[in-house]
């Protein structure tokens, strides 16, 4: 019988001929992420099995939730995991200063490649599926027991195809695909499955785009949201990754449980309305709404593509009187090209600010927490309810481009509006 | 194990961002969670639940973020088992890696209400509802996953396996 993407890896990585959705499994993993948050109980629960680490090219640890430190306690979880990466001599340790939004930094440095099990104490580790490789987000205890072992234990899951054609018009992106996608399905559509992308469009989407679709995969509870290797990754990794690896593909007579088509030519831009990321509307069918705040930013829409669609929008208009912009380049390297190409100058001019890469905002942690009352468009993942700050604040997700002409016109506002 | 306890009852796609906030998430003391567990949709959980009692919730129970702090607070409060029509995957197996064991229930958790008084007994996989007198049969936990929470967490899990 034949074997999606992910079953493929994951036969390779637990030594199998065959595997089966439903089948449990333990396997080997190329890679285990953990970042300020949720590194320092990972720690906790290592030392408790009192073995070194497995290897320590393969750990990665990013802070980038609550840096640069928030307040006390946070700088004391930022502590206890760079201690841990001292002591450990864990190779790819990212200070402030050279980090990144971990999602944005580790394509970006060619950590993550095709055919690999990655598993991070982040959910938003299925980020690297867009590179053709399993990455999926785990807990604290998972990361601690395999930087100990190498290894984790999974549940195959079932596959859904997404099968794309066509191309994305003028001002839609990849996470107005993904947000159509989690608007049909809900926000457990793919619970426990795995999102395979495919079809001739996957050729037309850029890797930026695929990055921001795999990202957002957790938000319909899949397990993973994986992309085929193609020209367009073979450029984005050439140069980047240094590491041997292994290119899959899933077989012409594999097992989908559902197969779903979408056309990217038809697709328009959306916005996912509280206070859940399945509410997805076209923004020709969102009402008049006055907003307080815009943030361009995050592991979602953080990386340089990103604000070159914001800065496009931006550049010789003013922010809203009444919105506050924060733009959050997703690493150093996103930062200092947007500075190369006048974006950060384009942003500060408009009216906004530009912060250092940081999680902040979007998780409600620092940089732009919102008051009672208050409702921000962001480019961000999640819109549950208090996710950017007060229980009684709500958010918007949406790309780039409706963020850029909605702090412009202090509304949720098409590009269109602002362009024309 | 045994556990019987009063019914703290919630909807569909209850997250990780409200079972334990971010902004209380720079720290991973567990009684730090505990105070806070549930606060942005239920403001009564943290300072009544009782040791003991269990937690019941419609679908995709523990949606969202990764961070294990969810499971760990909903322990540190006293909750038993946490019950729901189906769990979402991160959530699922961070509980089985603490020991938070879990009960995936269906469109048959609809017939558990707030205030319901349950009696779990893991090891046969009996829920009784004493309250209306129902009794629903559980699904044993496949394979390697029911050792798992039998030794109480993956960390002794693989203590065990090491000996």
């Amino acid at each position: 019988m034949g074997m999606t993407m992910t079953e493929k890896i994951f036969a390779k990585h637990a030594g199998l001929d065959q595997v089966t959705p439903g089948q449990l499994i333990k396997c080997k993993v190329d890679v285990v992420l953990g970042n300020d948050i949720t590194a320092p109980p990972a720690i906790q629960e290592f030392d408790r099995i009192g073995k070194p680490v497995f290897d320590k090219d393969k750990i990665v640890l990013v802070p980038d939730h609550f840096v640069p430190n928030k307040d006390i306690k946070s700088a004391e979880q930022s502590k206890t995991m760079r201690l841990f990466a001292r002591k450990h001599r864990i190779t790819h340790y990212f200070e402030v200063g050279r980090m990144g939004i971990e999602h944005v930094l580790l394509p970006e440095m060619g950590l993550v490649a095709p055919g690999e099990v990655i598993i991070g104490a982040d959910s938003h580790t299925c980020t690297y599926g867009a590179v053709g490789t399993f990455a999926t987000g785990v807990g604290s205890t998972d990361m601690g027991a395999a930087m100990a072992t190498g290894e984790t234990w999974f549940k195959v899951p079932s596959s859904i195809k997404v099968e794309l054609t066509g191309s994305l018009p003028k001002w839609v992106c990849g996470k107005d695909l993904i947000l159509t996608l989690i608007g049909m399905i809900g926000v457990d559509g793919a619970r426990y499955q795995s999102l395979e992308f495919t079809g001739s469009g996957v050729g037309n989407l850029s890797m930026t785009d695929r990055l921001t679709i795999s990202n957002m995969a957790i938000e319909a509870g899949a397990k993973n949201g994986i992309f085929p290797v193609d020209a367009v990754t073979m450029e984005y990794i050439t140069g980047r990754v240094s590491k041997a690896y292994e290119v899959v593909e899933a077989d012409a007579d594999a097992v989908y449980e559902r197969v779903i088509a979408i056309d990217l030519s038809a697709l328009t831009p959306v916005v996912a309305m509280p206070h859940l990321p399945e509410n997805v509307r076209s923004i020709n069918k969102v009402p008049d709404i006055k907003i307080d705040q815009v943030v361009i930013g995050s592991c979602t829409n953080g990386r340089i593509e990103d604000l070159a669609e914001a800065a496009g929008i931006l550049e010789n208009r003013n922010v809203h009187e009444d919105v506050r912009l924060i733009i959050i380049p997703g690493s150093q390297a996103v930062y200092l090209e947007a500075m190369k190409r006048g974006y950060v100058e384009t942003f500060i001019k408009a009216g906004g600010v530009v912060s250092t890469p940081t999680c902040g905002p979007c998780l409600g942690g620092y940089m732009g927490i919102l008051a009672a009352g208050e409702r921000a468009v962001a480019t961000t993942n999640r819109n549950f309810r208090g996710r950017m700050g007060h229980v009684d604040s709500e958010v918007y997700l949406s790309g780039p481009a409706v963020a850029a002409a909605s702090a412009v016109m202090g509304r949720i506002s098409a590009p269109w509006e602002v362009t024309k | 194990m045994i556990c019987q306890g009063k019914v703290w009852r919630y909807g569909d796609n209850v997250d990780t961002d409200v079972i334990i906030p971010a902004r209380y998430l720079n720290t991973a003391n567990p009684k730090e969670l505990a105070q806070h567990c549930m606060e942005d949709i239920d403001t009564t959980f943290a300072s009544n639940v009782q040791a003991g009692d269990i937690m019941v919730a419609d679908r995709n129970f523990g949606c969202g973020s990764s961070r294990e702090h969810a499971p760990v607070a909903i322990k540190e409060s006293g909750i038993t088992c946490v019950v729901a029509g189906s769990f979402a995957r991160i959530f699922y197996r961070n509980a089985i890696n603490i020991g938070l064991p879990l009960i995936e229930l269906g469109e048959e958790v609809k017939k558990i209400k707030a205030g319901h008084v349950l009696r779990i007994d893991l090891a046969q996989g009996i829920l009784e509802n004493t309250s209306t007198g129902q009794v629903f049969n559980v699904q044993p936990l496949p394979g390697f996953i029911r050792d798992i929470a039998q030794s109480g967490g993956l960390i002794n899990y693989i203590k065990e396996a090491q000996i």
